[in-house]
């Protein structure tokens, strides 16, 4: 299957041209962040306090995730993907504020895929479980927000040929709705 | 009454339960502690090898590239696990432990839930695990050193003590569900109730899973044995051969859905549907299905 690179700032007409079911290797920075994280950046972008959050999310990509600690040795521990749904109810102020992807796993809600169409944003999954592999394509990491909460902290990943899926476009395509179709027997 | 004395009764206790017949066998907490916090470690980072079978064999039978690409990277990220001894998944999953106490086994050191629990700290710290336990499920602040474990407890004949760690990740845990039947919806409630859980669940438990399924007994027992059912090796046959031949069925119907590795499209959603009854109340029909993930931990030591 043809895999096309993407390197982070992403522009509209980057993601634009994505279809789901496509194979895309990311490279560049990513940002991370999970549940407690996004609730700290949604509460700051309703207080109107756009220039306290941890990244601009303009062009960026933010991957929900919390790795395992670091070994001794290693530039990051293990670190797939976590369940994207829990993240829905922040998603689309951030695709608001030109976010251009999301990397997690799992469905997600009507109004996230709404978003994505709306100010052109993309969803991609990476393999859930696949966790020690993926920390391959991480090749340094840092701590840039809040460090209290541990795993959930906001890091700064930079990433080579970061194995991703595109599950939702900018046109509002689901591949997990797409992709059971082809194979769903009747 | 003083040390010397105390020491003398016992003696004389084990001489008399020795001339009974009845042996005691003392087992240490230290060597508990010990064990725990190996296995704890040794979960993590080595995926059981019916897994591993479990994942060639669905490789060989996927129809779906994807489902074929997906499958190859899950073996690999084993073999890394394995060769790096990192973790192969982030989330080092909920300490479940399930314990099988001889009566004839003699605790010695201190509180037998105390030493497990302190081998969940030693093994999740010493092997840089993700500890992801809260305190409490509301103001939810992290433990940091992912205790407390939950712990099942058997009592059973004998001079032995079992001990089974099943580190749980919450992905899976989440899209598992209960419900308690009515009789009457029999054998085909059951179904229709395993293929709703599937459904609702679709990529969000990583798929390849296995399904454990808990038919009868309370609300709780069926919850307990589905877990328990997750714990048997896949590939092997269930004794009674007419839940054998419900599992197989589901098993097709469930990867018949469509979802496939990691709900991409495919037909290998489940590596195994494995089912364990219980004698039911005549008014109940409780079915529990407790979803593994493909990182399917579970260690286990007899001491
Ligand atoms: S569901 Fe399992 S494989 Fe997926 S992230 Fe959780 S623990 Fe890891």
């Amino acid at each position: 299957m043809t895999q096309i690179r993407l390197t982070t700032p992403l522009s509209d007409e980057d993601v634009s041209k994505l279809r789901i079911g496509q194979q895309v290797l990311i490279n560049g920075l990513i940002y991370t962040g999970r549940d407690a994280a996004h609730k700290r950046m949604v509460d700051l972008i309703q207080a109107g306090k756009i220039n306290e959050l941890p990244f601009d999310p303009k062009g960026q990509i933010i991957y929900y995730v919390g790795p395992s600690p670091t070994k001794p040795g290693k530039v990051v521990g293990s670190c797939g993907p976590t369940t994207s749904y829990r993240m829905d109810p922040y998603a689309p102020e951030l695709y608001k504020l030109g976010l251009k992807a999301s990397i997690g796993k799992g469905k997600r809600s009507p109004e996230v895929i709404e978003a994505m169409k709306k100010y052109k944003g993309v969803y991609f999954a990476a393999i859930g479980g696949a966790a020690a592999l993926i920390a391959k394509s991480i090749k340094s990491a840092k701590v840039i927000a809040y460090p209290d909460l541990g795993a959930e902290a906001v890091h700064e990943f930079v990433v080579e040929d970061f194995p991703v899926v595109v599950v939702n476009d900018t046109l509002g395509g689901d591949l997990y709705q797409e992709g059971i179709k082809i194979y769903a027997v009747k | 009454m003083p040390m010397v004395q105390i020491l003398l009764v016992y003696n004389k206790l084990d001489q008399q339960l020795a001339k009974g017949g009845i042996k005691i066998k003392t087992i240490k907490t230290s060597v508990i502690t010990e064990n725990v916090a190996r296995m704890a470690q040794e979960a993590n980072f080595y995926l059981g090898a019916d897994v591993m079978e479990a994942f060639k064999k669905a490789y060989e039978s996927e129809v779906s590239n994807t489902g074929k690409e997906i499958l190859q990277i899950l073996i690999k990220n084993a073999e890394i696990a394995r060769d790096e001894q990192v973790p192969m998944c982030q989330d080092c999953g909920y300490a479940v432990i399930f314990l099988e106490l001889g009566q004839d086994v003699r605790i010695e050191g201190g509180d037998l839930y105390e030493a497990i629990t302190e081998g969940v700290r030693q093994g999740y710290t010493k092997g840089y695990l993700r500890k992801s336990i809260v305190s409490h499920p509301l103001d939810r602040k992290n433990t940091g050193d992912n205790t407390p474990p939950v712990i099942h407890t058997t009592i059973v004949p004998g001079e032995h003590l079992k001990i089974t760690l099943a580190p749980k990740g919450g992905g899976s845990e989440n899209m598992s569900a209960i419900k308690m039947m009515k009789p009457a919806d029999g054998v085909e409630g059951v179904k229709n109730f395993v293929l709703e859980v599937a459904k609702n669940a679709g990529p969000n438990p990583c798929p390849p899973v296995i399904l454990g399924v808990g038919i009868g007994g309370t609300m709780e027992k069926a919850a307990l044995i589905a877990k328990e059912a997750l714990l048997r090796e896949i590939g092997s046959k269930n004794e009674d051969p007419v839940m054998a031949k419900l599992e197989a069925e589901l098993l097709e119907k469930v990867n018949n859905l469509g979802f496939g590795p990691q709900g991409l499209g495919g037909r290998n959603f489940a590596l195994a549907v494995h089912i364990k009854t219980y004698p039911a109340h005549i008014a109940s029909l409780p079915v529990a299905v407790n979803i593994n993930c493909h990182a399917a931990r579970h260690k286990e030591v007899t001491l």
